[in-house]
């Protein structure tokens, strides 16, 4: 799993290079999350993508779908040949996902604070169709200052969605700045809780704790959100807890750079 | 077909009939279930009717998860709001998903009257009508707009549908079929075509027969189907009379006149006026005063046909 997260890295720095553009940060900060998801929690067919029984996801914080992208490719949902076409004409991966371009994606999203809304939806039709299938819906931190997610978050609540999970990607890190300077979102626990949920602190980046934590969720009573501590860049040192890394290629020499550090903890 | 009722009325005796008919269609709705009278499909359907509270984006991102499950859900509350405060979430979760969700915009236009500026919606068929793959129909009486219900059924993909709140004159019977597309030629005329939609059908209906007093033969087309527009039957009613008068309750910019001119600015240019609200608030006032300021009358429509065509 570590490795895989390591490779997944990898095509994310490659497929931002090849593309010109692209959000790093973001995308580097969930990629323990997304594994976890793919090979461990989630009820999916890879090669049924629209399979009724399945586990839905819903990448709400859209930017970081290099992330995604290569996830899916690497679970077998398509070649990952396909990946370097990232963010180019005709495409199938676009800048933000667009679901019917490429199957496996449960949704289009990229414009923030609506993909907890749509989970909501998803999981009231689950309920209507009697089906127990679990909605995982992905949120920035940055994205909790949209008005939609809490409209979204009494939703759940009131209608007692518990078969939906939101996993907050807590990197403290939005593309002009720190989240407590630019506009503070703590605490975010004590909010969750309020509006209802079901909440518990996982470290986003330990395979273990996040385990743990989609356990927990699973015997929730309540819709649940997982408050996934994690680094905006994780993986590539000078890109770490930076908002400079949000939305940046980088040149050659960081690329080259980046890509060192990941092979060699690949090796 | 002059025993007054509501559009509203017709709205929700379509969404009771499809609900009968297809155990797919559910109701979301935003606190103004009463208002609107949709309230009454959750007494029917209690676990396909879900008021979300005063909360528009999450009900027009819930309505696209609905719809991503397999459901077919109609979205209720006034339509300043359910545009204005939800535009974004119509375009990116609905639009561009392409996603079976019909939007109810009640209470449109000025015609809304006491309410005043906040709630009189001038500006929902401009912002629905940019959007791609959205399909838009204002309905000109009860039983348009319960037909106009069951054909946004037999479409896929997104539906604005956009009515009134007060009585008006019924113009059709119970049996009114609508297809999204496809406009009705309510009377021929050589001279001008006046070209309507909603409260302002019946409107143009008392304008051809004041015309016809004074000697000019006015044929009246409603068009219901805002987007797509029936580009035939305006054309052919054009290439006729080289005249049109568009009548909307609505900001002269952006809805029926725009499309109409757009559309006629391309292929046949013709003389062209407009009836409708000219970049301005609305105000308070009874409806019908307030449709009297703003110039929204058969008299209205009457003079402007006379000033062109002279």
């Amino acid at each position: 799993m570590q490795e895989l997260a390591l490779r997944i890295r990898l095509d994310v720095l490659e497929m931002i290079r090849a593309a010109g553009s692209g959000h790093p940060g973001g995308s580097f900060s969930v990629v323990e999350i997304l594994v976890e998801l793919y090979w461990k929690v989630m009820n999916i067919r890879p090669n049924e993508p629209l399979w009724e029984g399945r586990d839905r996801f819903i990448l709400s914080k859209g930017h970081a779908c290099p992330a995604l992208y290569s996830v899916l490719a690497r679970r077998g949902f398509f070649d990952p040949d396909e990946l370097p076409s990232l963010r180019k004409l005709g495409s199938r991966l676009q800048g933000h996902p667009n679901m019917h371009d490429l199957s496996g994606l449960d949704a289009s999203t990229g414009s923030l604070g609506q993909g907890l809304s749509i989970s909501c939806g998803i999981a009231h039709g689950n309920r209507l169709n009697k089906r127990e299938n679990r909605v995982y819906c992905l949120l920035g931190d940055g994205e909790l200052q949209e008005g939609n997610i809490w409209e979204a978050a009494m939703t759940a609540s009131h209608y007692n969605l518990k078969h939906l999970t939101a996993i907050v990607d807590r990197n403290r890190v939005q593309l002009d700045g720190n989240v407590s300077g630019i506009m503070e979102i703590e605490p975010l626990v004590d909010k969750w809780l309020a509006f209802g949920w079901d909440v518990i602190v996982a470290d986003g980046h330990s395979f273990p704790s996040l385990e743990k934590a989609f356990e927990h969720c699973r015997e929730a009573p309540f819709p649940s959100a997982i408050i996934a501590d994690t680094v905006k860049g994780k993986g590539v040192s000078f890109m770490e807890g930076t908002c400079k890394w949000h939305g940046r290629c980088p040149n050659e020499n960081e690329y080259a750079a980046a890509a060192k550090e990941i092979r060699g903890d690949l090796s | 077909m002059n025993n007054l009722k509501a559009t509203r009325e017709g709205y929700v005796e379509g969404i009771l009939q499809a609900g009968r008919e297809n155990s797919r269609v559910v109701v979301i709705e935003g606190d103004v279930s009463t208002s609107i009278g949709s309230a009454s499909f959750g007494e029917e359907f209690p676990d396909r009717f879900f008021n979300l509270g005063v909360s528009e984006q999450d009900m027009l991102g819930e309505a696209a998860g609905m719809a991503l499950a397999g459901f077919i859900p109609f979205v209720g509350t006034y339509g300043v709001f359910v545009v204005g405060r939800a535009w974004d979430q119509i375009r990116t979760s609905i639009c561009y998903m392409n996603l079976d969700v019909r939007i109810a915009g009640a209470h449109g236009g000025i015609s809304v009257g006491p309410d005043g500026a906040t709630h009189q919606a001038l500006e929902d068929v401009a912002l629905m009508r940019v959007i791609p793959n959205m399909k838009i129909l204002v309905p000109a009486d009860s039983n348009q707009t319960r037909a106009s219900v069951l054909a946004s059924l037999e479409v896929d993909g997104p539906v604005y549908i956009r009515f009134g709140r007060n009585p008006v004159p019924q113009i059709y019977s119970r049996n009114e079929r609508v297809k999204i597309g496809k406009g009705n030629l309510l009377r021929e005329g050589d001279d001008v075509t006046l070209v309507a939609c909603g409260v302002m059908v019946g409107l143009s209906l008392e304008a051809a027969s004041i015309l016809e007093n004074r000697g000019i033969s006015a044929g009246v087309i409603d068009i219901v189907s805002v987007k797509p527009l029936d580009t035939e039957l305006l054309l052919r009613q054009v290439k006729k009379t080289g005249t049109v008068v568009v009548a909307e309750d609505h900001q002269a910019t952006g809805g029926l006149f725009g499309a109409v001119a757009e559309t006629l600015a391309q292929v046949m240019p013709a003389k062209m006026g407009v009836v409708a609200v000219r970049d301005s608030f609305g105000t308070s006032g009874s409806p019908a005063e307030v449709m009297e300021i703003y110039g929204l009358t058969a008299s209205g429509i009457a003079e402007k046909a006379e000033s062109i065509l002279q």
